[in-house]
């Protein structure tokens, strides 16, 4: 095998030119779907990063239905203490779980005193929202990085329309689920940057203060967040939760709770599913470009060779190793052009990693482009790109092996 | 017991609308080590009869035996195998690989034909390439030698697998008078060092006369034989 190797290869260098175009061919579309896949994937993580550790968490337990009838907020629908600590104990025999955040989630009327407008308002205990979200407080642009009782965080726009400041009194006036109304004053703590998504929009108040105006007498949570400590471990753990919980059955005999992944709650995964998408149509690219550059090679070596191909086959080399000695060759080529690629589009990659580019993301600015390529996506793309160069090379082998030896011996 | 025996053995074309028949009931037998020469002018018929013979065709009737098979009946890979196991060629043109060397071309029918191990490939390398005066050339490829060069290394190659037979298709034909003397020699010379059988063809009245059997050949036909 070795022999048939070393020959391949010489007869590759006999058209040196031609061998290094085909293989520069390869190698650029090798370096451009790493670069691509680098980047387009540090504008993935990026996004996904920035709604999941700015509000959503990767993870969210609600009671069953709750999501269905979210944008009601509906009170009803929270969580009571014993079905929390059975949440809470689920999530607790999960190691890939590094935080939660407990969430009162309502709506209300948010006055100044001279306007009212309605509100959004997550009541949440600070210490386990920034484990959770560790975006969160840099969301905040103006006053303190806290939520202390008896302040509240006010959504950018809402402050802006409002004409309220940081230190400014303001009231939040809601109905609890019984109906009763109530209302309390609080002291704008900070303002909050928004995010483009659902809950890009929301105040944040202290837990116990969402509770107060709610008029709880124990805590009932609306929605529990998760962040895991491996972003990869995702659908594991999602899997290992639900399974946990699909035990625990409501008064109905139907499930008690309902477990989601951010994909299912935000509209940017279908974004995130689209960039996975032109990936793979620029891999069916690079595929077309090994394709037809190594076949068309290989049909111009076959064609002409095919007197010493008649040779071969008449000093008695059998037509399998006929076949296997110009798929050597495809593969070879194949192989020079990923190993180049490679380590071109490894080190395209790591210049963009090192300029440290910074765009612009909608409201988002300077946002640092970190492309990074893992080795399994080399892996990958190496081996499409071989099995190609492979494929490519069968066709023109085996009408070499199916070669007349006469007619090919009196070939000019 | 003959190495080669063609019994009524003929062999015809289609070439258009038109039956070209190219050899007519020929019957022959050539016995081993014996160095034999199949004489025509072109298109006699002598090419189609050593492909024939060759196994790189088949006949359209009669029956051809080499070494007691009756290579007639054999398919493609049959007679690839075959040819490997049994016989040699040397081309007018040559036909080296111009990506190997002396040395590997030489070796190439040990290494892909026949899957001999390296100790044993490499001896019988150089004793045929020391037979055929090519050893200091070994690491030359062919475009860097003679013609005559490339057609002692081609006998090399025919040879080194030890074959009962060598077909020699117009040997001398791209070769001065004196190169092609001095291959016809080494072809001689192995032959009775080797006990192979050459059989070769030519249309050069010169050279015919260096062989021990000629067989004439005219419009597909043997004319009389000359021992």
């Amino acid at each position: 095998m070795l022999n048939i190797f070393k020959i391949a290869v010489r007869n590759l260098m006999r058209y040196k030119r031609r061998t290094l175009l085909t293989a520069s061919l390869v190698a650029i579309g090798v370096v451009f779907v790493l670069v691509f896949i680098s980047v387009s994937g540090s504008f993935k993580n990026m996004m996904i990063g920035q709604i999941t550790d700015s509000f959503l968490g990767h993870i969210q337990i609600h009671k069953k239905g709750y999501v269905a009838s979210i944008d009601s907020l509906p009170l009803t629908m929270n969580l009571g203490q014993k079905a929390f600590e059975k949440v809470e104990k689920a999530i607790n025999e999960i190691p890939d779980i590094e935080a939660y955040s407990k969430r009162i989630k309502f709506g209300g009327m948010f006055s100044n005193f001279v306007e009212t407008t309605n509100v959004r308002l997550n009541g949440v205990y600070p210490e386990d929202e920034v484990k959770t979200v560790p975006l969160f407080l840099s969301r905040v642009k103006e006053g303190g990085k806290d939520i202390k009782p008896g302040e509240i965080l006010v959504p950018e726009l809402l402050a802006k329309g409002m004409k309220v400041k940081v230190g400014d009194t303001v009231v939040v006036i809601a109905t609890n689920k019984d109906g009763s109304v109530n209302g309390k004053q609080f002291q704008v703590g900070g303002i909050l940057e928004s995010v483009t998504g659902p809950g890009g929009r929301d105040g944040y108040i202290h837990i116990e203060d969402a509770m107060e105006i709610l008029r709880m007498d124990t805590m009932e949570i609306s929605e529990i967040a998760i962040r895991l400590r491996d972003f990869d471990e995702l659908h594991s753990a999602f899997d290992r939760l639900r399974d946990k919980l699909s035990n625990e059955l409501n008064k109905q005999g139907g499930p008690a709770f309902e477990v989601h992944t951010w994909e299912k709650l935000s509209p940017f995964y279908n974004i995130a599913r689209m960039i996975d998408i032109m990936t793979f149509f620029v891999k069916l690219m690079l595929i077309a470009i090994v394709l037809i550059s190594i076949m068309n090679v290989m049909v111009m070596a076959v064609y002409e060779r095919i007197r010493e191909i008649g040779t071969i086959a008449a000093i008695g080399t059998l037509p399998g190793k006929i076949v296997a000695m110009f798929l050597i060759e495809g593969f070879s080529l194949g192989f020079f052009g990923v190993v180049i690629g490679n380590i071109l589009g490894v080190a395209v990659i790591s210049v963009l990693s090192v300029a440290k580019l910074t765009f612009n993301f909608g409201r988002q600015k300077g946002l640092l482009l970190s492309p990074s390529i893992n080795l399994q996506d080399i892996l990958v793309i190496s081996i499409i790109v071989i099995t190609i160069s492979v494929i490519a090379s069968l066709q023109p082998a085996y009408k070499a092996s199916r070669m007349n030896p006469i007619d090919a011996l009196r070939h000019v | 017991m003959s190495l080669v025996t063609a019994d009524n053995l003929s062999k015809a074309y289609a070439k258009g609308e038109l039956k070209v028949e190219a050899l007519k009931n020929l019957n022959f037998e050539i016995e081993p080590a014996s160095f034999v020469s199949f004489v025509g002018p072109s298109g006699s018929g002598k090419t189609t009869l050593l492909n024939l013979i060759g196994c790189l065709d088949k006949p359209t009737s009669g029956v051809l035996t080499v070494d007691d098979t009756d290579v007639s009946g054999l398919n493609t890979r049959m007679a690839a195998a075959f040819r490997g196991r049994k016989i040699g060629f040397i081309f007018q043109d040559f036909n080296l690989i111009p990506v190997l060397t002396v040395y590997e071309n030489v070796g190439y029918p040990l290494l892909m034909v026949r899957n001999t191990p390296s100790p044993e490939r490499k001896r019988r390398i150089l004793t045929l390439l020391e037979a055929v005066g090519m050893a200091e050339k070994k690491n030359k490829y062919p475009d860097q030698i003679s013609g005559g060069q490339k057609q002692r290394v081609a006998v090399a190659r025919a040879l080194v697998t030890n074959p009962k037979l060598v077909l020699a298709d117009e040997p001398t034909a791209n070769l001065d008078h004196k190169t092609a003397y001095m291959v016809i020699d080494i072809m001689k010379k192995m032959k009775n060092e080797l006990g192979t059988t050459f059989i070769f063809s030519t249309h050069d009245q010169k050279i015919v006369g260096e062989a021990e059997i000629i067989y004439p050949l005219e419009d597909g036909e043997l004319t009389k034989g000359r021992g």
